[in-house]
């Protein structure tokens, strides 16, 4: 009974950092039709962000809570800038953003191990995020790592704010439009540039925060990115383009799946079996768990 | 798919360096055809004064925590004899290539280092899929490895050096010890690769022969930064002691959630044999604390010639950096090579060969003598213990340097394995 608590719970922490790493990109990707390759180095530049901080702040407490705001300051200043400086004249060919982000990617990786050398860094996690609490206690005690359960708030508070923002800001109300018309925004007085630049500075900010996440799971390196990438893309794809809710589910059931199957073969079986449920599913939702209903013909 | 466009590059490169060196070639005729007639093998180029080696690691990806520090040692060796004059009157050149963490890469290194500089010998790898994708490109070429890490055993090239220890140099001694003080039921833990798995073999086989239960066995890929399950399965086994073969940075991963797990040294010990020192460094004191590493060298080492090393490297990269086992093994190997070549005294890989057996060395570890049978080194084996500096502290050592043995013919439950 243990096991399979402690395992869904590990498949719910899985699942906060899957979320993470996809939010941001479900509003690039999934509103904005942008396939941005280089997501996964927003990311990183978020992790290094957090250890540029650590060098120069003492606490190590102190400097993760520092570097969720800066982070994504960071990642999302740099998401602007390619927004302003290539993506915005790629709009109506959304595969070409595919290759060209895909170089600006290689170019970010190259110039994080220009900056911070080819070797993984790490950064140390505050004292009050390395213990565990006990959920419950006994013979066979059930126990959460704090860690985790920072990864699970920051999830959540990331998901709220953003949902919070699209539903009830005037901002949200016009990347809606956007996202359901361009042209019709457009007409109706909507400076659709500025909204895609701005959208594009909080998903992309919101990568910095998935990122400043992830040195408290592992190290921090130039190629961080390209591992995350593609569980970003599969979680929003199975999701439903541009489905939120779609997003958050998917996330903590590949989470929980993967870690149960983990639990009972072995990491490669568990990710094959992951993927293979995904085919499966896309036979028979190719269009994901939820679909945009909007009122356009296309 | 982002490897293709460098590929295509590297081959032009290749082909445009080839063509130079057989312009050169046959302009100037310096060259020395190093290794007598046969037309499949290496050229040396030995010309001037100066003679050049490969250096063969990875300078980034997931190995480069481990193997930067290699290439650090190696080129103090150089640094050293070049100061007293260099090897049969020539000055050692190096040439630097970075593996990348990535075998195929490995390989087409190595045929670039033996191909077109030239090179009298090569030292480097760390991972065994290196190892095993480079082995090949040496043996083809008549070209000499001098290959520093710890290793599974079971191989065994006419062109490779092993100066690391084999399995009953390490890995068995480990399990000798785990056994001496109790601990019966064994998790193990690995990268998915060639090292971890056939090392898993040879303890599952020892633990059948010794009265030991294995638990559970689990591997994640290398590089693989998601450790939580892992973690949980290792703690619901109630296992005495985890067998750790993970690689590279993977480890911070691993140890960041053993510690969430609420596992630590004191209720079940992690016995690791690919983090040492450095590695030590980077993941951080708080999570390693009193686990247990099994090696033949530790920077607290006694003796005269470990001191010098000791001091010599400081001096050259900074007084933070510590020393490890395979820097260490790195390190002696450039001065057996250069005894072999001056007994020999050529450079020919052949004749280097037939050198080696006998050779010793005043290494840090210890004297060293290479057993020309099977080109590996005598080493002694040593456990220790991660202290809280960061350092390690030798708990356990075999006494004197133990022959190496890397089919295990000398054990009867490993018959079968190879």
């Amino acid at each position: 009974m243990t096991v399979i608590l402690g395992q869904t719970f590990t498949g719910i922490s899985i699942g906060a950092v899957l979320l993470l790493i996809a939010l941001g990109l479900s509003l690039t990707f999934g509103q904005m039709n942008v396939i941005n390759m280089a997501h996964g180095e927003f990311i990183m530049a978020g992790a290094y962000t957090t250890y540029v901080l650590q060098k120069s702040i003492s606490g190590a407490g102190i400097s993760l809570l520092v570097a969720l705001p800066v982070a994504f300051l960071v990642s999302g200043a740099l998401g602007a800038l390619l927004e302003w400086l290539l993506i915005r004249r790629l709009y109506l060919r959304p595969l070409d953003t595919l290759l060209v982000t895909w170089g600006v990617s290689l170019m970010l990786q190259q110039l994080a191990r220009d900056i911070f050398g080819a070797p993984n860094v790490q950064t140390r996690a505050p004292d009050w995020l390395t213990g565990n609490i006990t959920l419950i206690g006994g013979d066979d005690p059930l126990t959460v790592a704090n860690s985790r359960l920072f990864i699970l708030g920051l999830a959540v508070a990331a998901v709220v704010a953003l949902s919070l923002t699209l539903r009830l800001t005037p901002l949200g109300r016009r990347i809606r439009a956007v996202v359901q018309s361009r042209d019709l925004a457009e007409v109706s007085g909507i400076s659709t540039s500025r909204v895609d630049r701005t959208a594009f500075f909080i998903g992309s900010g919101l990568a910095g925060v998935a990122g400043v996440a992830l040195t408290l799971v592992g190290p921090i390196g130039p190629t961080m990115g390209t591992n995350v990438i593609i569980d970003a893309f599969l979680v929003i794809v199975v999701g439903g383009i541009g489905q939120l809710r779609g997003t958050v589910i998917v996330a903590f059931v590949l989470g929980v799946l993967q870690s149960v199957l983990e639990y009972s073969t072995t990491v490669s079986v568990a990710k094959v079996l992951v993927l293979v449920a995904i085919v499966a599913f896309l036979q028979w939702r190719p269009q994901g768990l939820y679909t945009l209903r909007t009122r356009s013909l296309v | 798919m982002s490897s293709v466009p460098s590929i295509h590059r590297r081959r032009l490169l290749a082909g445009t360096a080839a063509l130079a060196a057989v312009v050169a070639l046959s302009a100037c005729g310096a060259k020395t055809d190093a290794a007598d007639s046969s037309d499949k093998a290496a050229k040396i180029d030995a010309s001037g004064d100066t003679v050049k080696v490969g250096l063969l690691n990875s300078l980034s990806g997931t190995m480069a925590i481990s193997e930067v520090t290699v290439r650090n040692s190696l080129l103090l060796a150089i640094q050293e004899i070049n100061a007293k004059g260099g090897v049969l009157g020539k000055k050692i050149k190096p040439i630097s290539e970075d593996g990348a963490s990535d075998w195929p890469t490995f390989a087409e290194k190595a045929t670039k280092l033996i191909k077109e500089d030239g090179v009298a010998a090569t030292f480097g790898c760390w991972t065994s899929a290196s190892r095993k994708a480079v082995k090949p490109v040496f043996e083809k070429n008549k070209s000499l490895l001098f290959y520093p890490v710890q290793y599974e055993g079971l191989e065994e090239s006419p062109y490779i050096f092993y100066t690391g220890a084999t399995t009953n140099q390490q890995i068995i001694p480990a399990l000798d010890y785990l056994k001496s003080q109790g601990k019966k039921k064994l998790y193990l833990v690995g990268s998915d690769y060639v090292f971890p798995r056939t090392a898993n073999k040879e303890i599952k086989a020892y633990a059948k022969a010794n009265g030991m239960t294995i638990l559970g066995e689990d591997y994640a890929p290398l590089g693989s930064t998601e450790f939580s399950t892992i973690a949980n399965k290792v703690k619901a086994s109630k296992a005495d002691a985890v067998f750790n073969t993970l690689n590279g940075d993977s480890n911070v991963a691993f140890f960041k959630e053993y510690k969430s797990a609420g596992l630590s040294a004191a209720t079940m010990p992690v016995v690791s044999v690919s983090i040492a020192e450095e590695e030590v460094k980077s993941i951080g004191t708080q999570y390693l604390e009193g686990q247990l590493t099994a090696w033949n060298y530790y920077q607290t080492t006694p003796g005269a010639a470990n001191t010098t090393f000791v001091k010599a490297y400081k001096a050259k990269y900074g007084a933070d950096k510590p020393t490890s086992d395979p820097m260490e093994a790195a390190y002696t190997s450039v001065y057996l090579w250069k005894a072999m070549v001056e007994k020999a005294k050529s450079f020919d890989p052949e004749k280097v060969k037939a050198a080696s057996d006998g050779i010793t060395f005043d290494a840090p570890e210890g004297l060293v003598t290479v057993d020309g049978a099977s080109q590996h080194i005598y080493k002694t084996a040593r456990i220790g213990k991660i202290g809280s500096d960061g350092l390690i502290e030798q708990v356990w050592d075999s006494g004197k340097p133990i022959k190496p043995d890397p089919f295990l013919k000398g054990y009867s439950w490993a018959s079968g394995l190879s």
